[in-house]
């Protein structure tokens, strides 16, 4: 890990630590969500482990939009953003830095929300439980890694969060569906994930060098 | 020193053949249709101060950010330290914005310290002496957010001073200040007039930057509508040390 990368890092954890803005605003928003479907389904038994993956997948991502959609809010407000575009580090740090942040404070909501949701959902794990730790950090991971990249991208339209969801939804779609059916299997135990865990690798890999590559001129952009 | 004043196309109004610091070359710059800065020439010598003065829209903040290499002009071209395009020399140019382009959540510390990481292989001030310089106390443990306006401005000039920039780009750097506070900016600018470092500040209060202001420039709807010397410098005999009759 580069100095620069680093500085980023804990400049980004230390703002998160004083103000807990990202965190609180996921930790109530993807409770909510999961609270409302266990109101909404009643979900027991068998239909219960069908559906949990789902639930958990999209609680994750509608509470991961909505801290990426503040992401870069301090970088764009007294425009923190052109200083560090006059800075010689490389900006695909900056990137890198902002992801990893933000993957740690969604893990931090899952692990806070992991036990309310097997309890909500009346959940026993039947299949390989500690895939769930490759699984849930690899989905996480290929939100994140778009969703920073997307949001600097719309940062500087008027409509920014609703652009942000438009162009990230559906780029997300194979991710999401890689991490709703290898959860489902890990939680049904009905056969091996192990091809939707590929494919999520896969996508974490394509998207995350992509972004890497193309962050400096996005970020450089007039 | 050289411009386009109105009629003409370059004008020579200073006899030094100094390498510029900056060469600004017939640079235009186009948002949509609006034109912001319309074919400006100037070249900027090392070591001087450049007070550029105008009303809103003249173009001025524009001026600033081709020179920092945030935007790109339309036409024309920007050379600095003797050929590189701004954009390759970042770390040698400092650019304060009207915005302090600093963390609230974080102390001045904290900031500059933060900035001062992202330049690899420079040597920065440190934050507390960069700090101490704008007249800054640096065990200060109140947050950014919680600084009074002067103090913003202030830390934002440290921010600016840590690299160690021999190009400052000041934009606005009395904007929003009570009078006390404008004059202790002032005094400390004056203290940076004589370094080596090369400063372009713009103001719409001419009566406080022109005395320490070698060159003054105004534009007026992106040209170059006036150049004219700024208040000659005075060392501590009185006498100008830069004047040719020395």
């Amino acid at each position: 890990m580069t100095r620069a990368l680093w500085t980023h890092l804990l400049k980004d954890l230390r703002i998160e630590w004083r103000t807990l803005d990202a965190l609180i605003s996921m930790l109530f928003f993807s409770g909510l969500v999961v609270v409302l479907f266990s109101i909404a389904f009643d979900p027991q038994g068998e239909f219960a482990q069908h559906i949990a993956g789902g639930v958990l997948c999209v609680a994750t991502m509608f509470a991961s939009v909505s801290a990426l959609n503040q992401a870069w809010a301090r970088e764009i407000r007294h425009q923190v953003m052109d200083a560090q575009r006059m800075v010689p580090a490389p900006a695909a740090e900056l990137y890198l830095a902002k992801a990893i942040a933000n993957f740690l404070f969604v893990t931090i909501v899952q692990i806070v929300l992991a036990p309310f949701f097997f309890v909500f959902y009346n959940l026993h794990v039947a299949g390989n439980a500690w895939l769930l730790a490759l699984v849930l950090p690899l989905g996480t991971w290929a939100l994140v890694a778009n969703g920073i990249f997307f949001a600097a991208l719309s940062m500087s339209s008027r409509n920014r969060e609703f652009l942000l969801s438009l162009i990230l939804f559906p780029i997300f779609i194979p991710a999401l569906l890689a991490m709703v059916q290898s959860t489902t299997l890990i939680i049904t135990g009905e056969s091996e994930p192990t091809l939707w865990i590929k494919m999520l690798l896969g996508y974490d890999i394509i998207f995350t060098t992509a972004s890497l590559l193309l962050f400096d001129v996005v970020f450089h952009a007039e | 020193m050289t411009t386009n004043a109105p009629g003409a196309e370059l004008t020579q109004t200073c006899a030094r053949s100094v390498e510029p610091c900056a060469r600004i070359q017939q640079v235009s710059k186009l948002f949509g249709s609006f034109a912001a800065l319309r074919q400006v020439t100037v070249d900027l010598e090392p070591g001087r101060c450049y007070v550029l003065l105008g009303e809103n829209g003249a173009g001025k903040s524009t001026l600033l950010r081709i020179l920092a290499g945030l935007l790109r002009p339309t036409y024309g071209a920007v050379r600095v330290f003797g050929g590189s395009e701004p954009q390759q020399e970042r770390a040698r140019i400092g650019y304060m914005s009207h915005a302090p382009m600093l963390y609230d959540e974080l102390t001045a510390q904290e900031n500059l310290r933060y900035f001062a990481s992202l330049y690899p292989g420079r040597h920065c001030l440190a934050p507390a002496e960069a700090l101490r310089q704008v007249g800054l106390d640096p065990t200060l443990a109140r947050t950014f957010g919680q600084y009074s306006q002067g103090m913003r401005q202030r830390t934002s000039l440290a921010r600016v001073l840590v690299p160690q920039p021999e190009l400052l780009l000041l934009d606005e750097p009395f904007s929003n200040m009570d009078v006390e506070s404008a004059r202790q900016m002032v005094e400390l600018l004056s203290r940076f007039r004589h370094s080596d470092r090369t400063i372009v500040l713009t103001t719409h209060q001419r009566e406080l930057a022109a005395p320490i202001a070698d060159w003054i420039l105004t534009l007026r709807a992106g040209r170059v509508a006036s150049f004219e010397p700024g208040s000659p410098r005075t060392g501590p005999s009185g006498i100008d040390p830069e004047s040719p009759a020395r």
